[in-house]
């Protein structure tokens, strides 16, 4: 029923959107695990690893284009939330290690064997299952967007301020994920990761079935954004973002609608930074840094803020274009970045996918 | 014409005075607004229209005088948001509607009723939500364009769309501050219907320099005049009246 009713309140664009989304995430890895390794249409690992990477930060792009092209909250800091929800997968995959580290230690991390932990710190109790890890990747980043929001939003903290707090937020956490003494393993991180769910992360399989899980997640996260900004609070949620003071004037609380979106998506976030350190196999504190952030904000930019499909498309076009760059000519990507930003706030307000509909509406013109 | 102070009055000013650094903008104004009633506001420019208004919504406070609400509440003792809340509604002049929402959503967000974020996430409009939008956009002649976004409407008709959101509000008494300035002659004169409209079921203040749209209302007129009031009386009376005439021609 209430499936039902989540799809009927999606425009057709977006199922289709959605069900692409899903295809792709079924049939990479069947055709990874179907086809024989000499048959133009087998998918190879990397591939596999590759579209599963691209497909969490499109949940990531989504994350940040609900606060921001929604509600207009620039955050800056959005990357934070996503690292936080990959150091609690990362702490589960630690704890499966097991006796296989380098130190043999049963219970102790190897990094933690080697600062001389005597006994494993209180926060890492709970970790070794998976079900207990599994909620922490959601309520660890809510926790911190609930109190940062609650502050900021009740304080009225708006604009640039607010996206100057998200940005020190996540910087803040940078500086203490470094530290060795925070107990996260330091500057190093986190790898050498071995099972999840007690299947090998480096198998296909297991790498088959995280792209499809990754792709899984982003096809839900459109559906219930789709919902919530379809829906009566969307509009208001809009109406916060165009003229906060107006909606103030006809009675609204408007913290509240903002406090709610900004948790939605830290959790959002959150969920695919934990899909996302099992696939690149490792996580460390450079997952915090600042332009990870602003690189976040460039993507949904690029695509189309304040719509759902366009966060998708721009994670996936500049994710692509920095793989290709990095490889074929790593000092341009930077250059390449800049420029694009130049570019798509002189010619592209509403990004790709705004374009796309500006051809569409010439096209239908008469001539 | 002193009126004396009456409980069956909706709105009742006595010998209002608001002063800035010592020039009177108000000087001992007294006014009274029957329930139902439509009064017309007129004068010239810096008579003190917009301070009276000002005064009304607790936007500023009178240094003398009495303002008394639906025959108890002392307006002078309660903030803008409070005397909102007791049922008086004021457009101001420059409209600000939601330019990305369509004229239903911009009434739908303004009605009356749900406010909490969580109660709006499930919530569908009630048919009796979808009744007063009916009626509203009858009101305001907007029906054809309810599924116009606010960014494609005319001056006018963001005028009018802005009466329609302070309608949803449900105020007993809508106050409107120069509703036809920069219109069309075919716009005041819709303007001045649907203020009429309105006042079928609300009582409205509104203050407007333009003759022709106040001919068109066709109600009670009060002329002011350096802070105070010159004249009362239908229009005819008033444009009758020497001391109006030099006021209006004098100038
Ligand atoms: N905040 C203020 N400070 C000083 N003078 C003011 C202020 N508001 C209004 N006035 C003066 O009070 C007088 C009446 O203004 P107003 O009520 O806006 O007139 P109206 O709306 O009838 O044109 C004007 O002379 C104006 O300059
Ligand atoms: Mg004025």
């Amino acid at each position: 029923m209430i499936t039902r009713f989540l799809w009927n309140g999606m425009s057709r664009n977006l199922r289709l959107f959605v069900l692409l989304v899903l295809a792709i995430g079924i049939a990479l890895p069947l055709l990874n695990q179907l086809m024989p390794r000499t048959s133009p249409f087998y998918v190879p690992a990397y591939v596999l690893q590759l579209v599963g990477k691209y497909l969490c930060y499109a949940a990531l792009a989504l994350a940040v284009d609900l606060v921001w092209g929604f509600c207009g909250i620039l955050s800056l800091g959005h990357a934070a939330f996503f690292a936080l929800g990959g150091y609690c997968m990362g702490m589960y995959l630690m704890r499966q290690i097991g006796t296989r580290g380098v130190y043999g230690n049963p219970v102790l991390p190897d990094f933690m064997v080697f600062l001389n932990y005597k006994e494993l710190p209180w926060f890492w109790h709970g970790f070794d299952s998976f079900w207990f890890a599994a909620p922490m990747i959601v309520i660890v980043p809510s926790a911190l967007a609930l109190a940062l929001g609650w502050f900021a939003f009740r304080s009225r903290v708006t604009g640039v301020y607010l996206s100057i707090i998200t940005q020190a937020m996540t910087y803040a956490l940078l500086l203490a994920f470094f530290r060795n003494d925070m107990g996260f393993g330091g500057n190093n991180g986190m790898t050498d990761f071995k099972d999840i769910l007690g299947f090998s992360v480096q198998s296909d399989a297991t790498r088959g079935v995280l792209c499809f899980a990754s792709a899984l997640a982003l096809a839900i996260f459109l559906v219930i954004s789709a919902a919530v900004v379809g829906s009566r609070f969307g509009k208001a949620l809009t109406a916060v973002r165009d003229a906060e003071s107006r909606m103030r004037f006809l009675g609204y609380r408007v913290e509240g609608y903002k406090l709610f979106v900004f948790v939605l998506s830290a959790a959002m976030a959150g969920i695919a930074g934990a899909l996302y350190v099992p696939q690149v196999g490792i996580i460390n504190p450079s997952e915090f840094a600042p332009g990870n952030s602003i690189e976040a904000v460039l993507w949904v930019a690029v695509g189309g803020r304040g719509t759902l499909i366009g966060p998708v498309v721009g994670a996936f076009i500049v994710n692509w274009a920095k793989t290709y760059l990095t490889g074929a000519l790593p000092e341009v990507w930077l250059f390449a970045l800049g420029a694009l930003f130049i570019l798509v706030t002189l010619f592209l307000p509403k990004g790709v996918v705004g374009l796309w509909g500006q051809i569409k509406a010439r096209r239908a013109q008469p001539a | 014409m002193n009126a004396p102070r009456s409980t069956s009055a909706l709105l009742y000013l006595s010998g209002v005075t608001v002063s800035f650094d010592g020039f009177k903008a108000l000087n001992n104004l007294s006014l009274l607004v029957e329930p139902g009633e439509m009064r017309a506001i007129i004068g010239p420019n810096g008579a003190g229209k917009t301070t009276m208004m000002d005064v009304i919504t607790g936007k500023t406070r009178p240094d003398e005088g009495e303002v008394v609400f639906d025959g108890s509440a002392d307006l002078t003792k309660l903030d803008e948001a409070d005397i909102a809340t007791l049922g008086i509604g004021r457009k101001f002049q420059k409209p600000t509607v939601f330019e990305n929402h369509t004229v239903r959503d911009n009434l739908l967000l303004a009605l009356a009723g749900i406010r909490s974020w969580y109660k709006l996430l499930g919530a569908a409009p009630t048919r009796a939500e979808n009744d007063r939008l009916a009626g509203i956009l009858s009101i305001i002649r907007m029906e054809e364009q309810q599924h116009m976004l606010g960014a494609r409407l005319s001056h006018g008709q963001k005028q009018w769309l802005e009466i329609g959101m302070l309608l949803a509000q449900n105020p007993k008494l809508l106050l409107v501050d120069e509703p036809v300035a920069g219109m069309t002659d075919v716009e005041t004169e819709t303007t001045a219907q649907v203020l009429r409209e309105v006042n079928k079921n609300h009582s409205v203040v509104v203050v407007e320099h333009d003759m022709s749209f106040v001919r068109a209302l066709g109600v009670k007129v009060t002329v002011l005049h350096e802070g105070a009031m010159l004249a009362e009386g239908s229009l005819d009376q008033v444009s009758a009246d020497p001391r109006v005439v030099e006021v209006y021609l004098g100038r």
